[in-house]
């Protein structure tokens, strides 16, 4: 009896402590993401920049433009503003500033080219205050959006990234590839379900191990020859494919892939 | 107990990390033609002449009608014999798949046949090219005589295999063989295969003949003819040709039609002097009125299950196309474009109507769903009528003629088909002009 406690307890305990230790162990692997999506990041904050460049500009110039006039005007000596830069002096309006700066340093590595560009604009912004306090709201408004924007972009394409794996054009190199060897039946039916589920094992070099139909059981269901005939044309594309073009990285990631054809949008032109 | 404990412990630690599976739509593909492979058939060694059959050839003029099947298909292209890389007798054993794939092709048919004792034995191999494995295989015997027909099996089970749907190689056409000049025009009932091989004509050129329809369950046609100026509805059986009258119908009698179980027909005649749509009875001839209006309605087509008939009305203008029950009641007008339109026919899939449409002096012919909606025009012309359907519902063939100078010169009528799509439109092989064509389902059915 107390010997069967004995085991018990044993056992729930290290259960116990096996949960503790590695579920976080566990958690923070997917989390550790390979330097593919990076990659990717840098592209799309390079795209968005491109059309915030010349708005940037045109702030600039004309802060710029004010900036020189009110000197000539109200004579005021610009180092002493220029030394309240280092110190941060928090302005009414920088107030705001700093908070967006905060929260984009939750997430340090993705928006590190916008946040320095930010912090530039500031630069020539706090140089001059009040007056131009409405210029600089409507900049940071339109910057905020703009962050907002990016932040929507890059969510969405590490969700993506998350979740195949592959980087969209490593995605896409795949997909065409297979585009290209894939003779569509023409004998289906419109108004069915033609969706076939293919799992593929892959060696390094991207040819195939093992394929495997998801639905298999479909194929031999009456009224679903077509099916059959859709699920060997799709069988027959990856085979002829080979070797896929497969990423030369993240292996582990890949060697297991399941390509789901669906000709239903071509068909319907 | 202790081994349980160690077990499960190796198992916890043994856990690997896994990623989630990588997934990737496909939805495009290319619709080029298939590349396929039609090795001839290999002759059998102990085979032995027949009749005027040349057995060496046969071979290869069974591959050959293969071919041009598939070719006539639009969906498979079959690859010259000049690349092949195996002798016939070898590539039927076990082809070697490398050396096939490395001319492009996806799929392979071999065979080999053999005629002795005055029977034809042929047998086919569908070899899968890319997954190395036979996808089907079939042997037939039969008189030699039929070795047309055994290629033409041959392609509908490889097609059907690939495709997913029925074949339609094993049919025969019927046909109105137009000759002379237009004005005075010979009319003649032909059929032939559906490659348009083995023309055979069925009436004599006297009396002048009209909308031949094939009953879907056998090989009997019903057509029209004029006798002494009264049109006449007639049966005819194709084996036989054996010939009846199923009656004497007054005034203007258009297009009879079998019911799709074969044992009705469906037509239009003027009783009273106002086209209505009767159905007769083929046992007891007993003729049904359907319609009963004071428009004209004509070009009755049942739907493949007998519960519907799609035909034609002036009842609201101009005319337009209808359905109704069988019995005559719910009648729904089903088109509202611009234009005429004519000639209903329902698809033997039952998911579609082939109609002809008259529009600023044009003519198309057309695909709609049964509800009128997603109208589909396929194809052009001067003049064109009378679609017909594949007994797959795929291909569809109608006639096409030709503007006429002054005095008639330069008139041709011909036959063509066109596949569903609206691609892969061409002209039918015929020995004279031809016109109103009707497909019979399949022979081997």
């Amino acid at each position: 009896m107390i010997r069967s406690l004995i085991y018990s307890l044993t056992f729930h305990s290290v259960m116990i402590l096996l949960t503790i230790l590695s579920l976080p162990f566990m958690l923070r692997e997917p989390v550790d993401l390979p330097p593919i999506v990076s990659v990717e990041l840098i592209q799309i904050s390079d795209q968005t920049n491109i059309p915030y460049a010349p708005k940037a500009r045109k702030i600039i110039k004309e802060t710029k433009k004010k900036e020189k006039e009110r000197l000539v005007s109200e004579q005021a000596p610009p180092s002493a503003k220029a030394k309240e830069k280092p110190d941060r002096i928090p302005l009414p309006n920088e107030k705001k500033e700093k908070k967006q700066i905060v929260k984009k340093k939750q997430n340090p590595e993705e928006v590190k080219p916008e946040i320095r560009q930010s912090s530039e604009f500031e630069k020539k912004e706090i140089i001059d205050t009040n007056q131009i306090a409405a210029l600089i709201d409507k900049a940071k408004e339109e910057e905020a959006t703009k962050q907002k924007k990016i932040d929507k972009i890059t969510q969405s394409s590490q969700k993506n990234s998350f979740a195949t794996g592959l980087t969209l054009s490593e995605e896409d190199a795949l997909r065409a590839q297979i585009f290209g060897c894939w003779s569509v039946p023409l004998g289906l039916p419109y108004n069915e379900d033609l969706l076939v589920r293919i799992k593929l094992n892959l060696k390094k070099d991207g040819t195939i191990t093992k394929s495997e139909i998801l639905d298999h059981q479909r194929m031999n269901r009456p009224g679903q020859k077509f099916y059959k005939v859709l699920a060997e044309s799709a069988l027959r594309a990856v085979r002829l494919c080979q070797p896929l073009k497969v990423p030369p990285t993240g292996y582990d990631k890949w060697k297991e892939i399941q390509l789901n054809f669906n000709p239903t949008e071509m068909l319907r032109g | 107990m202790k081994k349980l404990l160690l077990i499960i412990l190796l198992n916890c630690f043994l856990f690997n990390i896994s990623y989630a599976l990588i997934e990737v739509d496909i939805t495009r593909g290319n619709l080029d033609p298939l590349p396929i492979a039609v090795s001839p058939l290999h002759v059998d060694i102990k085979s032995e002449n027949y009749n005027d059959i040349k057995v060496k050839e046969l071979g290869e003029n069974i591959s050959e009608i293969i071919e041009n099947n598939f070719k006539a298909t639009g969906l498979f292209n079959p690859l010259k014999k000049e690349a092949f890389v195996q002798k016939p007798d070898i590539t039927h054993l076990k082809p070697r798949f490398e050396d096939w794939r490395l001319i492009k092709a996806q799929a392979l048919v071999s065979g080999k046949l053999l005629i002795k004792d005055g029977k034809l034995k042929v047998e086919f191999r569908l070899w899968d090219l890319a997954a190395a494995k036979e996808m089907t295989a079939l042997a037939f015997t039969t008189t030699p005589s039929n070795w047309r027909r055994v290629a033409h099996i041959i392609s509908d089970k490889i097609y059907e295999r690939l495709t997913g749907e029925e074949g339609y190689f094993d049919t025969r056409i019927i046909y109105v063989a137009e000759s002379g000049p237009k004005s005075q025009r010979v009319k003649k009932l032909a059929i032939m295969d559906q490659d348009g091989a083995k023309t055979k004509y069925l009436t004599l050129g006297n009396e002048l003949v009209l909308t031949p329809r094939f009953n879907p369950t056998n090989q009997m046609v019903t057509y029209m003819s004029y006798f002494r100026n009264m049109p006449r509805v007639y049966l005819l059986d194709i084996e036989t040709g054996t010939q009846e009258v199923v009656g004497n119908f007054p005034g203007m009698t258009f297009a009879p039609r079998f019911s799709p179980d074969g044992k009705k027909i469906v037509m239009s005649f003027a009783k009273d002097g106002n086209s209505d749509i009767f159905t007769m009875n083929l046992e007891t001839r007993v003729v049904e009125r359907i319609t009963n209006h004071s428009s004209i309605d004509t070009s009755p087509s049942f739907s493949p299950d007998g519960k519907f008939i799609a035909f034609n009305s002036d009842r609201s203008g101009l005319q337009q196309i209808y359905v109704m029950r069988s019995d005559g009641s719910g009648v729904k007008r089903i088109t509202f474009g611009n234009g005429i339109y004519g000639t209903p026919v329902w698809s033997p899939r039952g998911d579609l109507i082939a109609f002809t449409k008259m529009r600023k002096g044009k003519f198309y012919i057309g695909v709609m769903r049964t509800d009128g909606t997603g109208e589909r025009l396929l194809t052009e012309n001067f003049y064109q009528e009378a679609p017909s359907w594949s007994p797959n519902g795929r291909v569809i063939v109608f006639y096409r003629e030709t503007k006429a100078g002054l005095k008639g010169e330069g008139f041709t009528a011909k036959l063509w088909s066109i596949d569903i799509t609206g691609y892969n439109e061409r002209q039918l092989k015929t020995e004279t002009d031809a016109s109103d064509p009707s497909w019979s389902s399949l022979l081997s059915k």
